[in-house]
């Protein structure tokens, strides 16, 4: 589904105070997964998620999506950016936000509204069509940004921090949507986050990365009862056992 | 808060009542010609221009041959230069490079004050419409311009992301994303043209080779040693000037809606 080759990302190359974000990243991605990347703050993950968006060009290696070279953003991929506010057009129905990218589609108008309301419906926001951005809280308006990446019914979905920005209350809602979005339909998701928990309780696979220049220190494989849940899954030996596994990783004592 | 609008309201009323009070106490004292007291002003604008009949929505002749011209002119004037504000605008906006290289040029344009261009306008059109019109555009296209390029070139860089990401087409980019993010700051732009507009098109007036419109009328006024109607005019543009700009806050709030409210809630 995804593959990335020996990746590396330099940004002001030739200048003194050039940044290596990412050296020597190499990772594969099956179709269906649900993989969590971790890392510290500032190690080169949101540019290893926008280089697989196609939206900067590394500068060394390769990625390729579904077997194809990714130059620019590659088909049937979504994004979903941390910071909803920006990402969510505020001069848009919330259903025209939803709609505006399956413009692509060639879907009539018809369709793409029900595709649109076909989605919201699945975050759990039916009534929110007619609003406006502002008008919803920020899990909402998050709710929003999944339910455009949905409508476009993406092979891979990409989630950069998706649920930073929220309380942790909405937090946890928002995590368990992404399990159950991630049963209804088929597809593949790579999610980046800095909170372990977060990555051990959703992901299938957690990746942690090394500070900057970012590569990868630790590949685990989550093995969690399903369906998952925010009490029990919580305090199941095994999730205690790989959270603290992941956070020597990325703290940078690796024990493996 | 509602209340406190109310009121705020009211005392306007009660401000604006008290100095016209004012202002007519102290022309009867002072009985200067120069200074006619505004009953008089009134009384002269209800005999010059909205003595009509019922049919004519009160307008007479002499209104309709001179209002409606000046309108009309600001109208057209405003109207072409703010169509190519934005067209160009967009387009100096939308290409780093164009901006770079024309940006000094475009504040150079922008800050030569038009009344002083009108010899050169006189020269390549001659008196008459056509030239008020070439200069009524070309003075209030700067100001459109430079706010639309500047609005398109801050685009949000996520929503410029998002865009990308979701593979939208170059047209749609322009027109759902680039020109709805530049609405606010062309808004100022051409909020800033329209008053510009009625300065401009008066100005054009008062030259020789115009036989109507209200700047028209100030000079014939001023020919004829008629004060009150000289003050008819006066009052009168500030009037519509006023007019026109409430219109315009009535448009751009429909069309601003969700940028005001977004606003409001990021600002509490």
């Amino acid at each position: 589904m995804l593959e990335i080759d020996n990746l590396s990302h330099v940004y002001g190359g030739g200048s003194p105070n050039a940044h290596h974000a990412i050296d020597g990243l190499n990772l594969s991605v099956a179709a269906g997964e649900l993989l969590c990347i971790v890392g510290p703050s500032g190690c080169g993950k949101s540019t290893l998620l926008r280089s697989i968006a196609g939206l900067i060009t590394p500068t060394g290696g390769e990625i390729r999506v579904e077997g194809t070279v990714v130059r620019q953003t590659p088909d049937n991929l979504a994004v979903v950016f941390q910071d909803y506010s920006r990402s969510l057009f505020p001069w848009m129905s919330v259903a025209d936000n939803v709609a505006l990218p399956l413009r692509r589609k060639n879907m009539d108008k018809r369709q793409r509204r029900e595709a649109a309301h076909e989605a919201l419906e699945s975050v759990g926001l039916q009534d929110a069509g007619r609003k406006y951005p502002f008008q919803l809280s920020g899990g909402m308006q998050q709710r929003v940004a999944i339910a455009r990446a949905l409508a476009y019914r993406p092979t891979l979905m990409l989630m950069d921090e998706p649920f930073g920005s929220v309380d942790a209350q909405t937090r946890e809602d928002l995590e368990d949507l992404v399990l159950k979005v991630r049963g209804h339909h088929q597809m593949t998701i790579v999610l980046i986050t800095h909170d372990i928990d977060e990555s051990v309780y959703v992901g299938d696979r957690v990746v942690v990365l090394s500070k900057a220049p970012a590569h990868v220190v630790g590949d685990l494989k989550v093995e969690l009862p399903a369906p998952r849940d925010q009490i029990s899954t919580r305090e199941h030996p095994d999730f205690v056992h790989l959270r603290a596994e992941v956070g020597r990783l990325v703290r940078g004592h690796a024990t493996v | 808060m509602r209340r406190g609008g109310l009121r705020t309201a009211a005392f306007r009323w009660v401000v604006l009542l008290v100095l016209v009070v004012v202002w007519e106490a102290a022309t009867r004292v002072a009985g200067s010609t120069f200074f006619p007291p505004p009953s008089t002003i009134v009384t002269r604008m209800h005999a010059m221009w909205f003595s009509g009949p019922p049919d004519a929505l009160f307008l007479t002749d002499t209104a309709v041959e001179n209002i409606l011209p000046s309108l009309g002119r600001m109208a057209a004037g405003f109207a072409g230069g703010a169509l190519a504000g934005v067209v160009l605008g967009l387009a100096v906006g939308l290409s780093a490079r164009a901006y770079d290289y024309l940006d000094g040029v475009l504040q150079f344009l922008r800050a030569i004050p038009p009344p002083a261009l009108v010899t050169v306008f006189l020269v390549l059109f001659g008196f008459g419409l056509r030239m008020q019109l070439a200069f009524i555009m070309f003075s209030i296209v700067w100001p459109v311009l430079l706010n639309t390029a500047d609005g398109a070139r801050s685009v949000e860089p996520l929503h410029l992301q998002t865009s990308q990401a979701f593979r939208l087409s170059r047209a749609e980019l322009l027109l759902r994303v680039v020109v709805p993010s530049t609405l606010p700051k062309m808004f100022a732009g051409l909020r800033l043209a329209l008053s510009l507009s009625l300065i401009v098109m008066v100005f054009s007036e008062l030259l020789p080779g115009t036989t109507n419109g209200i700047g028209f009328q100030i000079t014939d006024a001023y020919s004829t040693f008629d004060l009150p109607g000289i003050w008819a005019g006066i009052v009168l543009l500030g009037v519509l000037g006023y007019l026109l700009n409430e219109l315009f806050l009535v448009a751009e709030r429909r069309v601003l809606g969700w940028h005001h409210a977004a606003q409001q809630l990021a600002v509490p």
